[in-house]
């Protein structure tokens, strides 16, 4: 039996998960427009490679870009690209981003798929066939998964971890898709086995939630898999965070600036295992998701396999509707890291796992008004990181990004402990949050204008340097000059013309007067 | 539909100020009636008093620097800080000193200094420390626990002492030095602990009367762990202090230094571990930081007792620690994760 091991702090909290596990896991239906966003990773932009007019099929690539960090998007199904225009996306600002509006025709006809053995693949190749279906991270953090596959593989892995821990309340989409999709989670690990070849696998999953372990452990009986473990572990949040995963299972800190993979360590959440096993085995890109709807108004909560790109509202509507009120507060994520949306028309993207429909009532923090910190401590207590978020706190508010720096600002992984137990109720997360964006800002701005002063620099060196060469090109030039003028008349300079003209006038006028006189 | 944007997360408070400083009020309670048992109801007025003026320097410092007023008045922090400091006075103190008590705690401590959460220093402990010094006769003439004088002041006596015409000092016959202050003053005749412990004001262990106050604090503070409004760092660090430099000195000599307990149970020991020290502002804010500041306050507060010049020193042993806190913190951070 592994030895588990306990990370810093965290909390217990309701599990509010029950609510969206009564219907399984439902088809979406699709809507009649899509909207897909051309960056829904993190990383570089992509670049349309469709324009607007063109007919696309289900599963063609509609966005890409040939840099290493990055996850092509693919038509969901297929239809018409009607727009590329800015539409409002879900991003914590509430900004508008570029997005392919695909006009659906319905018949969901898709692209040839070119269907190969993945046993007999090798990594290298099973790493591009997962770049080309535009796999990402499907835990949350939405990181392209093929370039962290090929770091790992060169870095060498002790332990692969399977993430199956889901530990923020509300999200279920784990959880369902364990339980109906199991077969599918396991032979994704067995892919991932055979390109990082660890000694061991762990798959994480929180206690909370005995059939998916049942089914995972029924499963994983039935395959050939070796070295194989399913781990319970209890149920605190924010365990099913990758640092402190890695912490429960193994002990290990991955240290200050270093990855999970620098110490032998490999997370993958167990949904990116399904879309692995599907991209290999159906070359099928990363097109659609499950996603939880859930909250307190919506009629049915639950758990759909969406196609990326269907607004919310559609999906709301399928759902059964706003539950008490029409509108209410819609959140992406679950409660803990989510964060607001501006509207129902926001489209689903790679990393939505979850969708909240909440009453503007229950939604708890007031903006703009919140009690003082009185260095209560609580959230150091409860702060996985370890950090002192109230002296973060005093001093992203006085705007000591230094400071901030010294006290660790980036190590915090925004998991919303400190905000939850203020008993000031004082946004903590959301002050990091604008004091990282302030430091990257000022990071960029300082970037630039150094590489703006090294070239201005650089530029009045070369002026410097080119008027140096002109006036001694110049000089030579003159005294080359000198030397050829000098050389006739060598000795005596030549007497004035004008003024021996002037001599010869004078002395006409002279004589001139005495022959009047 | 738009809906406001807010940061998560998105859960139900379940904590707040108010909460916390019910706890701590739900805590002084049975310490405040042993206090009101032994000595009468004097201690009841000066509280009543304090809260009272505490809540209208409140409001009125709220109005002039334009901040709300309802929400911060019934955060109770008001209330906590003032009953605190009516802890601090001797009973029957007159109703003036309170006042101007009051009125350095509310505006001097709290309010100048950007109100709650600003404040360096324990506010309670600014009041009480303007008052010793500046009128040492009121605030050092205490009364003798009504078992050992035999009086029971009724509540209109009590009144009187609080608002009436009546010089203190008359009433030298219900009037004594503390048990610390005659402890102090014996050890510096050459008089032996042995010997003054004959005097009528000494219980068991400590003060007659204090002792029994000095165990009911303590169970408000244990209530205080149990709902985890502190935790222990400060306290068990505090007390370490005190017992461990009393023991340190009762075995070099037990004729001149008095015995652990007898510090323990007399003055403000108990009530200064648990509640005065702990009040969050002004204390250190690492676990390894608020041991250094317990123990700091535990010898200090040792060391102005036997060899300073107040026979006890709880206030500034706070107040001196208070200053150190941002230091403390500094070189106390916790390791982050993944740094070794």
């Amino acid at each position: 039996m592994l030895k588990l091991h306990r990370f810093h702090g965290g909390l217990r909290l309701d599990g509010h998960k029950t609510e969206s596990l009564g219907r399984g896991l439902q088809q979406a239906s699709i809507p009649g427009r899509l909207f897909l966003p051309l960056r829904q990773h993190i990383g570089e932009y992509n670049k349309p490679m469709v324009k607007v007019g063109n007919r696309v099929l289900k599963g063609q690539v509609i966005a890409a870009n040939p840099s290493l960090i990055c996850a092509a998007v693919h038509a969901p199904t297929s239809g018409t690209v009607s727009a590329i225009e800015d539409y409002p996306v879900a991003h914590p600002s509430g900004q508008s981003d570029t997005c392919i509006v695909i006009d659906a025709d319905g018949k969901d006809e898709a692209v040839e798929p070119t269907l190969v053995e993945p046993l007999k693949l090798t990594a290298n190749e099973m790493i591009q066939q997962i770049c080309r279906a535009g796999i990402v991270g499907l835990g949350g953090a939405a990181f392209p998964t093929s370039p962290k596959l090929s770091r790992g593989k060169a870095n060498g892995i002790d332990t692969l971890i399977i993430n199956g821990v889901e530990c923020e309340p509300y999200i279920t989409c784990d959880d369902i898709l364990m339980r109906h999709c199991a077969a599918e989670v396991l032979r994704g690990t067995g892919y991932l086995q055979q390109i990082l070849q660890p000694t061991r696998t762990l798959i994480g999953i929180e206690d909370n939630k005995p059939e998916s372990i049942a089914e995972i452990s029924k499963a994983l009986a039935q395959t050939p898999l070796t070295n194989t473990e399913v781990i319970p572990i209890p149920t605190i949040y924010p365990s099913g965070g990758e640092k402190q995963l890695i912490q429960i299972l193994t002990g290990k800190e991955v240290p200050h600036g270093q990855l999970a993979f620098d110490i032998g360590l490999f997370c993958q959440n167990v949904g990116t295992c399904v879309a692995i096993t599907r991209a290999l085995e159906k070359d099928e890109p990363l097109i659609s998701r499950v996603v939880t709807i859930c909250g307190d108004n919506i009629g049915e909560p639950g758990n759909w396999e969406v196609r990326l790109g269907t607004p919310i509202s559609h999906l709301i509507e399928l759902a059964g509707g706003y539950g008490h009120a029409a509108g209410g507060h819609l959140v992406m994520g679950g409660p803990m890291m989510g964060f607001s949306l501006s509207g129902d028309q926001v489209p689903i993207v790679k990393a939505s796992n979850c969708i909240m429909v909440m009453r503007e009532e229950t939604i708890p923090h007031t903006p703009g008004y919140h009690d003082e910190c009185i260095r209560c401590s609580k959230c150091t207590e409860v702060c996985p990181a370890q950090l002192l978020p109230q002296q973060l706190y005093w001093h992203a508010r006085a705007k000591a990004w230094e400071r901030t720096q010294e006290f660790h600002l980036f190590d915090c992984i925004e998991c919303g402990c400190c905000s939850a137990v203020c008993p000031s109720q004082i946004p903590l997360v959301q002050y990091y949050r604008a004091a990282k964006s302030e430091i990257r800002t000022a990071q960029k701005a300082q970037f630039k204008s150094d590489r703006a002063r090294i070239r201005f620099e650089f530029r009045e060196k070369r002026l410097l340097l080119k008027k140096q060469k002109d006036e001694e090109r110049r000089r030579l030039k003159r005294e080359a000059l000198q030397k050829k003028h000098a050389k006739p008349g060598a000795g005596e300079p030549a007497s004035d013309p004008v003024q021996a003209a002037l001599e010869r006038v004078k002395q006409r006028k002279k004589s001139a007067q005495e022959e009047s006189q | 539909m738009t809906s406001v944007i807010v940061s998560s997360p998105y859960v139900a408070p379940g904590n707040t100020l108010k909460r916390l400083m019910i706890q701590v009020i739900i805590a002084l309670l049975p310490g405040t009636l042993a206090y009101a048992w032994f000595f009468g109801p004097g201690v009841i007025i000066n509280i009543v008093l304090a809260v009272l003026f505490a809540l209208a320097f409140e409001a009125g410092i709220l109005k002039l620097r334009a901040k709300p007023v309802m929400p911060h008045l019934t955060d109770f922090s008001a209330v906590v800080a003032a009953w605190l400091f009516a802890l601090c006075l001797p009973m029957h103190s007159p109703w003036w000193l309170v006042l101007v008590g009051i009125g350095f705690t509310m505006v001097a401590g709290k309010h100048l200094y950007g109100g709650l959460g600003f404040n360096p220093f324990n506010p309670a402990m600014v009041g009480y420390v303007v008052l010793l010094i500046s009128f040492p006769r009121e605030m050092t003439t205490w009364y003798l626990p009504t078992s050992v004088s035999g009086e029971t002041l009724s509540l209109t006596d009590a009144l009187r002492y609080s608002f009436g015409n009546v010089d203190i000092g008359q009433w030298d016959a219900l009037s004594s030095a503390t048990p610390l202050d005659q402890v102090k003053t014996a050890i510096g005749q050459n008089i032996s602990i042995s010997e003054i412990r004959s005097s009528p004001v000494f219980g068991e262990y400590g003060g007659k009367g204090w002792e029994w106050i000095a165990c009911w604090w303590f169970i408000g503070g244990l209530w205080l762990l149990l709902t985890r409004t502190i935790r222990w760092h400060i306290p068990v660090a505090l007390l370490g202090g005190v017992i461990g430099m009393a023991l340190l000195f009762y075995l070099v000599n037990p004729e001149i230094y008095a015995s652990p307990l007898f510090h323990l149970l007399s003055g403000a020991v108990v009530i200064g571990a648990f509640f005065i020290a702990t009040d969050p502002v002004t204390a250190a804010t690492t676990n390894m930081g608020r041991v250094v500041y317990g123990l700091l306050i535990g010898l200090l507060i040792y060391v102005i007792r036997v060899w300073g010049g107040y026979p006890d020193g709880v206030a500034f042993a706070v107040l001196l620690a208070n200053m150190c806190v941002p230091l403390i913190d500094y070189y106390t951070q916790p390791r982050v994760y993944g740094e070794k």
